[in-house]
């Protein structure tokens, strides 16, 4: 076992009698203070500066998301207008909340093995780590769509049905 | 009877000073530490859609607290319980009564004179008006029958009581310049300028004391980076058992007891109502610079000064951390009180000097 000293950082009697410490600090939070000042009194006169502020009035000012931030899902359709998903229930094997139900069917196209009879999605169980994202083979479910507003009153509105998931109501 | 009108009209305005600058200095309290911190601050409360950036949370909040459930816990001891946010609101209230926030004015034929109670006792009467108030703080801990309600009390007493005596020794290297205790000779000492150029304002030439009084003037307000007896959420305060209007009375008497102490660094440190560089008697401007336009002169002098105080009081609110209660107390007994009792003597021995050579600082 190694002992690593660790000296104490030195203070000189400049720190110890405190004050010139307070007007250094006065110094710091008068500068933030009377640029953030201009800023704001140059944004209502209509000049162009920077924010006076990082605060996002979030329901008033649209959210800053990350172009890679995961989000609510979707289900991806083809061109005739079906979903890509193919039920080879991949996503809901991976998921790690469980959140995903999938029920499968046969499918009416020869070419197509299986399709989802119900793709069932519990928000209020999803901790959006994007495995499901991962692991489709058919690029069928992708969580870019930003939407934020998924609350609901109870539980029952937090389960998103197939076609809530594409987007038709 | 009209002096009697005229008493009744300052004192009034007084306590419309007091009362106002309370409800404003919320207002600037969000938003001051808002605008440094690089947030935006409260501004969600309108009036038909008018936010007024914010102002109009001045009328929403007395409005939250007094329609608050004025909850009195069983246990407490209800007389005192329901005495000590007056006394701890009313007596620093009262004290404002006693600055002069202008000279005299003639108008009318007469002279009106714009300091509430013309006494020539004036900075004693502040200063036991301030003591006065501390006994809100020891009440409210005593009756409220409980721990940190009293312990919260016990370090108000400690804190105040300490402070309270180093302010006292801070203006007292001042008080012996103007050679008063009237706060209106000393204000009057003050309006005059040194060889035309500078203002012979106490800060001029008491400025260690002035740093001091700020320092001792902070603590005495019980704000941080002084808050040892409230700290709302980490020490709990004397205020503990209050709820509604009552415990908005404590808060506001914070913001009161900066504004008595701003008022009080203004009066006897930068100059009072004293305007500085006002035109000498020209022939065109010095007549009208007379009667109720001088009044306002004066009083938007001291308005002015007293807000830039309360800025910075403000500022160092947001900037500093809150003291150990006993480097609080460090800080006044051995320090404060030393250098500003050394400051004092430094001062006496100097007028001495001034007075042995003939040297004329005296008008």
């Amino acid at each position: 076992m190694t002992v690593r000293p660790v000296s104490r950082p030195e203070r000189g009697w400049q720190v110890q009698i405190y004050l010139l410490e307070v007007v250094y600090g006065l110094g710091v939070t008068f500068r933030h203070f009377f640029t953030n000042l201009w800023r704001h009194s140059a944004a209502l006169a209509g000049l162009k500066t920077e924010p006076g502020a990082v605060t996002i009035q979030y329901p008033e000012d649209p959210p800053a998301l990350g172009v890679r931030a995961r989000t609510r899902h979707r289900i991806l359709s083809r061109p005739d207008g079906t979903p890509r998903c193919t039920a080879c229930l991949l996503c809901e094997t991976i998921c790690p909340a469980r959140c995903i139900r999938i029920t499968a069917e046969e499918s009416p196209d020869p070419l197509i093995e299986k399709r989802a009879k119900t793709f069932d999605l519990d928000l209020g169980l999803c901790v959006f780590c994007g495995y499901c994202v991962e692991a489709c083979p058919v690029d069928a479910i992708r969580m870019d769509t930003n939407d934020l507003r998924i609350p609901s009153f109870d539980r029952r509105g937090m389960i998103w049905s197939l076609d809530k998931l594409m987007g038709k109501g | 009877m009209i002096d009697i009108l005229w008493v009744f009209a300052k004192v009034a305005g007084a306590l419309g000073f007091g009362m106002n600058w309370a409800a404003f200095l919320g207002w600037v309290e969000r938003k001051q530490s808002a605008v440094m911190q690089d947030r935006i601050g409260a501004n969600r409360a309108d009036i038909l859609g008018f936010r007024l950036i914010g102002l109009i949370h001045i009328i929403a909040d007395p409005i939250k607290l007094f329609t608050k459930e004025d909850f009195v816990p069983a246990g407490v001891r209800k007389t005192f319980h329901l005495l000590a946010p007056s006394i701890s609101l009313g007596f620093p209230l009262l004290a404002l009564a006693a600055f002069p926030y202008g000279g005299n004015v003639s108008f009318l034929g007469r002279s009106w004179s714009l300091q509430p109670v013309e006494s020539p006792m004036g900075l004693v009467l502040v200063l036991a008006m301030v003591a006065v108030g501390i006994h809100g703080v020891v009440m409210a801990g005593y009756a409220s029958n409980s721990y940190y309600g009293l312990l919260g009390g016990m370090r108000g007493a400690g804190q105040m009581i300490a402070y309270e005596v180093c302010l006292a020794t801070t203006m007292a290297g001042a008080v012996f310049l103007y050679g008063t205790l009237d706060l209106a000779a000393a204000a009057a000492w003050q309006a005059r300028m040194i060889g035309g150029v500078l203002p012979a304002w106490g800060v001029v030439f008491q400025p260690v004391g002035f740093i001091l009084f700020l320092v001792a003037g902070t603590a005495l307000t019980k704000r941080t980076p002084f808050d040892l007896p409230e700290g709302e959420s980490e020490i709990v305060g004397y205020h503990v058992e209050y709820s509604g209007m009552k415990f908005g009375m404590f808060m506001m008497t914070d913001l009161i007891e900066s504004v008595v102490v701003a008022c009080l660094g203004v009066t006897l440190f930068l100059g009072g109502w004293h305007v500085p560089f006002l035109p000498p008697s020209l022939p065109f401007l010095g007549p009208m610079l007379e009667g109720p336009v001088m009044a306002c002169l004066m009083l938007g002098a001291f308005t002015a000064k007293v807000a830039l105080v309360l800025f910075l009081l403000m500022q160092v609110r947001w900037t500093l951390p809150r003291f150990r209660f006993d480097q609080l107390l460090d800080l006044g007994w051995k320090n404060i009180l030393p250098l500003a009792l050394a400051n004092f003597l430094l001062t006496a021995w100097a007028i001495y000097l001034a007075k042995a050579w003939g040297v004329r600082l005296w008008p």
